[in-house]
């Protein structure tokens, strides 16, 4: 028989047996649970003026959290932003900025969209231009209009309303810009010189463009003259593209309405099925999205493709590509081109203080010729790219300062960029729903490049009944 | 025979509504008593429960109530059937389901029969049936992805293997994933190559569990092989046959990480687009959280309606 003594250390081990697990349970779990929505080091510690127009206290401690810092593999953007902050703090003391990095490109949808629905943006966020409804949807960002002014601002009536506008909604603003780009068309001038093309001319139109793809494929080796997207939204995104520098449009002026099916959308899908299907200049490979396409140019096996300036610096930078590779020219047709970029956006429920520290911040780093990203001397002299015609939203003064100082500095053959440097072309906004638009309408670039007998009419109508019930559905 | 006699505690039961004084102490006393014997039992319990709380079934009430909410301008309101008639407006919806279905029947087809013929085979190897065993489960070993990515160089129309061994034929050369018309055999041909190792395993122990007499029986009634399996294997094996195929078709309903890397989701005219890639493309391409949750549901919907028909059916075969 089993001592009462015996039973009650069993039953005293038994019952810490289980505090044990359960508190172990609860610290793991407390481990694995999401972030909160507020970092605990973002806050002021104490309270500065709510008044917008007033400058910012030098004597309130204010802390802030900012993404897209470069990761520890870009190290000379990341001393670059360190020794900003610091130039930075000079002036602004009280201000402590905790940069986050994020890998790879700083903003991917499917990880952006769930940061929203968290809540767990930091104090100020990078998005693309086209995230604002999202953003706003999710309640995620302060309207900023009475704190962004010529005195927080200098260089706020330098940059181009366009690109400012972006970031409005009801009159009211919520972002600042970082970078705005517009598409163009890109070339390998390795390959054109190959052809026996003038790689300082590219093609202006797409009748052009057929004829030195079908040179360009004629080279052989697995070398494509025209590449193009069909995956991954990145299809419809390059319709529109196409559609406006042919003077086409996606959506109608009212926005409820899918604008594509007609001659001009048919000549989009018609020329890309004839490019696949009869000059076989596209390659067999298909079904591709962002990323592939760099991929292909950068080793010398793709002739062309519609791509924005920055892609030079990736494939340079990420894929070891040489900038003399590349040639940039205005989008076939120029009568409109896609325009997009992105801006920083600062979180609902920041303080008065924090709202007008980032702006000072972002000012400094982003908005002001000669400072920051505009740094070009710096830049040169970290060996990074300088020269791409990216970002490029300054007008006037600013305008003037800035090309200068990016010529005086340039680190790559400017003058493989002239034809679209000197051929403007006019900026379209993306259209509403576009990710939706765009996934639609990747069915209709898959459809041409992906079948011999693609039937283009019926692929345009089928999208246009599609994009009609999203539209109809806002 | 005897008359049933009651049970203490059936004896001393109170009636319903007269619970008197004495009779609710001993009740409080025996519920105290069981909650001391068994409180090792609810600490080790809690953990679980915490956890299946808070990332099952909390997402799942979550995910119910999102299904009838949407998001405006930073504002949620209550959206009534109107994400339900968004999905079911959504000309994809019946274009990722009839995807869907055609995968989940060649996945059937394919990765159904498939390994259990590799079982039989590999059942009746004498010798080496470790080291064949390892072959199969090998590309189970293989992270998903790179498994995937293989079958992608596999399939490139332009430099993949398969049209090579085609061209050494000299037949013609496939399109693979870019062609509407083999775009989804190719995914399940993958998923399956991916997947089948498990299954196979499976089989295999269930095969090795029939007992060699009835074999030896059937043999003397003179049974060949295809007797043998029809006769013995099939019907031996019938539970974990019934089980497998149920998960199965809970599983390939499901499917999403094949055709998302191989097609980037959608493939060729959307001809490769399922249903829980839709649901990722409402969710974190549109920011559409509603439609999400009401696709999500839908699919639970039809999930739960197989594994009713599958309860009900093998419950009527028992009987």
């Amino acid at each position: 028989m089993r001592s009462a003594g015996l039973r009650r250390t069993r039953r005293i081990s038994r019952a810490s047996a289980a505090a044990l697990v359960t508190a172990l349970a609860l610290t793991s779990l407390a481990s694995c649970g999401t972030s909160s929505s507020k970092d605990d080091d973002s806050s002021s510690s104490s309270k500065g003026s709510s008044d917008p127009s007033a400058p910012l206290d030098p004597k309130t401690k204010v802390t802030i959290s900012i993404d897209c810092m470069p990761p520890a593999a870009k190290a000379a953007e990341l001393r670059e932003w360190k020794e900003d902050i610091k130039t930075f703090n000079e002036k602004y003391p009280n201000v402590t900025i905790n940069g986050k990095s994020t890998p790879g490109q700083c903003n991917e949808p499917p990880r952006f969209t769930a940061m929203l629905k968290g809540k767990s943006q930091p104090d100020v966020f990078y998005a693309y231009f086209s995230d604002l409804q999202q953003v706003l949807d999710n309640d995620g960002a302060e309207d900023i209009s009475a704190y962004v002014t010529d005195k927080t601002v200098p260089a706020l009536k330098d940059i181009q309303p366009q690109v400012v506008d972006v970031a409005r909604k009801d009159g009211k603003l919520y972002g600042l810009p970082t970078s705005n780009y517009t598409m163009g068309l890109m070339i390998n001038r390795k390959l054109f010189k190959q052809a026996g093309l003038d790689p300082n001319t590219p093609p202006a139109t797409w009748d052009e463009v057929r004829a030195a793809a079908k040179k360009i494929a004629g080279l052989g080796k697995g070398i494509s003259g025209y590449g193009e997207y069909s995956a991954g939204n990145n299809g419809g995104w390059h319709f529109a593209a196409t559609q406006f520098g042919l003077g086409g449009d996606v959506v109608d002026a009212t926005g409820k309405k899918a604008a594509f099916n007609n001659e001009t959308g048919k000549q989009v899908l018609q020329q890309l099925h004839d490019m696949r299907w009869e000059d076989d200049s596209m390659g067999k490979t298909q079904l591709l999205k962002w990323g592939d396409l760099q991929k292909q140019i950068a080793s010398d096996k793709l002739g062309m493709f519609l791509a924005a300036p920055d892609d030079i610096a990736y494939m340079v930078q990420q894929l070891g590509a040489s900038y003399e590779t590349f040639g940039l020219g205005p989008i076939p047709g120029a009568k409109g081109t896609l325009f997009g970029g992105n801006n920083y956006l600062i979180k609902k429920g920041s303080s008065p203080d924090q709202i007008k520290a980032a702006i000072a911040w972002l000012n400094f780093k982003n908005l002001t010729p000669g400072k920051g990203q505009f740094d070009w001397a710096r830049t040169k002299a970290d060996k990074l790219p300088v020269g791409l015609p990216q970002p490029n939203f300054f007008l006037g003064e600013s305008k003037t300062k800035d090309d200068a100082a990016r010529a005086a500095n340039a680190t790559m053959p400017v003058e493989n960029f002239k034809a679209f440097m000197d051929n403007p072309v006019p900026g379209k906004a993306e259209p509403p729903k576009a990710q939706e638009i765009y996934k639609i309408l990747d069915n209709a670039m898959s459809g041409v490049l992906t079948n011999r007998n693609a039937d283009v009419d019926k692929l345009l109508s089928t999208a246009e009944q599609q994009v009609n019930q999203v539209l109809a559905n806002q | 025979m005897s008359a049933p006699t009651l049970s203490p505690r059936k004896a001393t039961r109170p009636r319903p509504g007269h619970p008197g004084p004495a009779r609710r102490d001993s009740a409080r006393e025996e519920f105290l008593r069981a909650l001391r014997r068994n409180i090792s039992a609810h600490g080790f319990l809690i953990g679980a429960v915490l956890c299946f709380s808070l990332f099952s079934w909390y997402p799942m009430v979550r995910e119910f109530i999102l299904a009838f909410q949407k998001n405006e301008d930073g504002t949620t309101t209550w959206a009534g059937w109107s994400n339900l008639t968004y999905v079911f407006n959504d000309p994809a919806f019946w274009q990722a389901w009839r995807n869907t279905l055609l995968f989940t029947v060649l996945a059937l087809l394919l990765g159904f029969v498939v390994p259990f013929a590799v079982a039989v085979v590999l059942n009746e190897f004498r010798h080496g049936q470790g080291y064949l065993r390892l072959l199969v489960y090998l590309p189970v070993m293989l992270p998903p992805v790179a498994s995937v990515l293989l079958f992608k160089y596999f399939y490139d129309p332009g430099y993949g293997l398969f049209n090579r061994i085609l061209g050494i034929f000299h037949l013609p050369e496939q399109q693979w994933l870019q062609d509407t018309s083999t775009s989804m055999l190719s995914v399940v041909i993958a998923a399956t190559w991916m997947n089948m190792g498990g299954a196979t395993l499976i089989y295999l122990a269930a095969l090795q569990g029939i007992p060699g007499e009835l074999y030896e029986a059937a043999e003397l009634d003179g049974a060949g092989l295809l007797r043998k399996i029809w006769h013995v294997t099939i019907p031996q094996t019938r539970l974990i046959l019934s089980l497998l195929l149920l998960m199965q078709i809970i599983a390939t309903m499901q499917v999403f990480t094949e055709p998302f890397l191989l097609t980037n989701g959608a493939g060729p005219e959307g001809s490769t687009t399922t249903v829980v890639y839709l649901i990722y493309q409402y969710a974190f391409n549109f920011n559409n959280y509603g439609s999400a949750a009401a696709l999500g549901l839908v699919l639970l919907v039809v999930l739960a309606g197989f594994s009713a028909v599958y309860v009900r059916l093998s419950r009527s075969s028992e009987d």
